[in-house]
């Protein structure tokens, strides 16, 4: 089982897990079985053609998997999976 | 170019100057150097403090807000004196207390393509504390476009991020974020919160990694994305990579000018409320609607803890989170009017309950911040 860090922006879609431990051998797997345990996550994570959204990027470790094999990136069990969204709050001036 | 410090500044500057990675040659790099701090918010307040303090000789500030009071819990270069006035003179005080030999720059307007070369071109160094995503992808493609750093930070609740973008051959903003979210996905500053101490450390993370560039010591913090959670005091750090196929600053550069940052980032720049919507509905007359005990359901859409803060005796707090799950509660015939803080979550909890079928629900404009404004200043703002 790898574990996978969700971060706070969408941990209300998560049952408000931070963390989470689940199977599968790739990316693919791992995230597959994230949307079948929290479905809300799923319109967060992915667009209408089913691919990661570009301002959701997923780490294997500390390695972006876009520049390894995306969603085919084998995962161990000893891996952490960090998803890292977009967030833009600084100045708050509102 | 300043050839030599006086002796006020030698005094001031002591416990850099005996630094051996500093000393004399560091504090001149440091009294030579110029930054822009884009933003006197969260992350702009101790960047100025401790920029100023540092020895920088240049420091431009880019800011068009007043102080208010819902500030101070974090933006410590205010104070509550400063309340209403511009935040540029507020923290141009007490920088200026805290450092007279630096000299300061303001422009106090709203950053755009049109100005953005304009404002950045005379410094070194440029710092993004800014607050939203067009004006952070605009900071991005400039500061490429110039060849000038950006050094990076951005919070949300208890979490924040900070990486230098923008270094001959390093990753760019895009290269990490091709695209901002679409509005309405993530939760806007105002409705999330972020905890007061926070743009405290990611701001004197870009203060530190600004020192370092201009000193040149050190490793900085290029090609690296730094995760801050202060809830599990946890530092992490990301491998960043420079995208060969980043529209900016890939080998097939596809964008050569600044562009349209509203429209880029899908945020309408004339809002559409005035086509819209004779659903809306004012605070007071809502109010006159709960006096005259008319038959109508008010929905209070903000989340438990905003509702303890304060609340519209009569509503019934139904959290945007859970109304598609609680829908049941709510019956189609009954005319319905939602509420938030401002009026934008009870938009969205609008168009949700016209999209399952609902048509008598207003959207009250203003949220409850108006209500206090207009109806019972005993409400408290937050």
């Amino acid at each position: 089982m790898a574990r996978i860090l969700i971060p706070t922006p969408l941990r209300q879609f998560a049952e408000k897990n931070d963390n989470v431990e689940l199977p599968g051998a790739t990316v693919g797997e791992v995230l597959s079985a994230l949307i079948t345990r929290f479905p809300d996550l799923k319109k967060n994570l992915y667009n209408d053609e089913g691919k990661l959204r570009s301002f959701v990027n997923v780490y294997l470790n500390d390695e972006d998997i876009r520049y390894m094999s995306k969603d085919a990136t084998p995962v161990a069990d000893s891996d952490t999976l960090s998803i890292v969204p977009s967030i833009a709050g600084g100045a708050y001036g509102d | 170019m300043a050839t030599e410090l006086s002796k006020e500044e030698i005094l001031r500057y002591s416990r850099h100057l005996i630094l051996p990675e500093v000393g004399m040659e560091g504090q001149l790099k440091l009294k030579n150097a110029s930054v822009l701090l884009i933003g006197a918010g969260g992350l702009g307040a101790p960047l100025g403090l401790y920029l100023a303090a540092a020895g920088i000789g240049r420091i431009g500030m880019v800011d068009f807000d007043v102080v208010d009071f819902t500030n101070l819990q974090r933006q410590v270069i205010h104070g509550t004196k400063d309340v209403g006035r511009p935040k540029l003179d507020s923290a141009f005080d007490s920088m200026k207390d805290i450092n007279p030999y630096v000299r300061l720059d303001r422009y106090e307007v709203p950053i755009t393509s049109e100005n953005a070369f304009e404002i950045l071109k005379p410094y070194d160094i440029v710092v993004d504390g800014t607050d939203n995503f067009p004006t952070r992808y605009l900071i991005n493609d400039a500061c490429v476009l110039l060849n000038k750093p950006n050094v990076y930070g951005s919070i949300f609740r208890f979490e924040g991020q900070a990486t230098i973008f923008a270094t001959e051959g390093g990753p760019c903003y895009r290269c990490l974020y091709p695209e901002p979210p679409p509005p309405g996905l993530v939760p806007s500053c105002a409705e999330g919160g972020v905890l007061g101490i926070l743009p405290g450390i990611i701001g004197l993370i870009q203060a530190t990694e600004t020192v370092k560039l201009i000193l040149g010591i050190g490793t900085p913090l290029i090609g690296r994305l730094m995760l801050y959670d202060a809830l599990g005091m946890k530092f992490r750090e990301l491998k960043l990579r420079r995208n060969p196929e980043c529209p900016i600053c890939g080998d097939d550069r596809t964008i050569h000018e600044l562009i349209d940052y509203h429209q880029f980032c899908g945020v309408p720049q004339t809002p559409v409320q005035e086509i819209a919507l004779s659903s809306d509905i004012e605070p007071s007359e809502v109010k006159a609607k709960l006096d005259r005990h008319d038959n109508f359901v008010l929905v209070d859409v903000r989340e438990p803890h905003e509702y303890q803060i304060a609340k519209i005796p009569g509503a019934t707090l139904i959290p945007l989170g859970e109304l598609p799950k609680r829908l049941s509660e709510l019956n189609p015939a009954d005319e319905i009017v939602m509420h938030c803080k401002m009026g934008g979550r009870s938009a969205k909890a609008c168009d949700l309950l016209r999209q399952n079928g609902y048509t008598k629900v207003r959207n009250m404009t203003g949220g409850i911040t108006k209500w206090s404004d207009t109806v019972d200043s005993s409400v408290p703002k937050y």
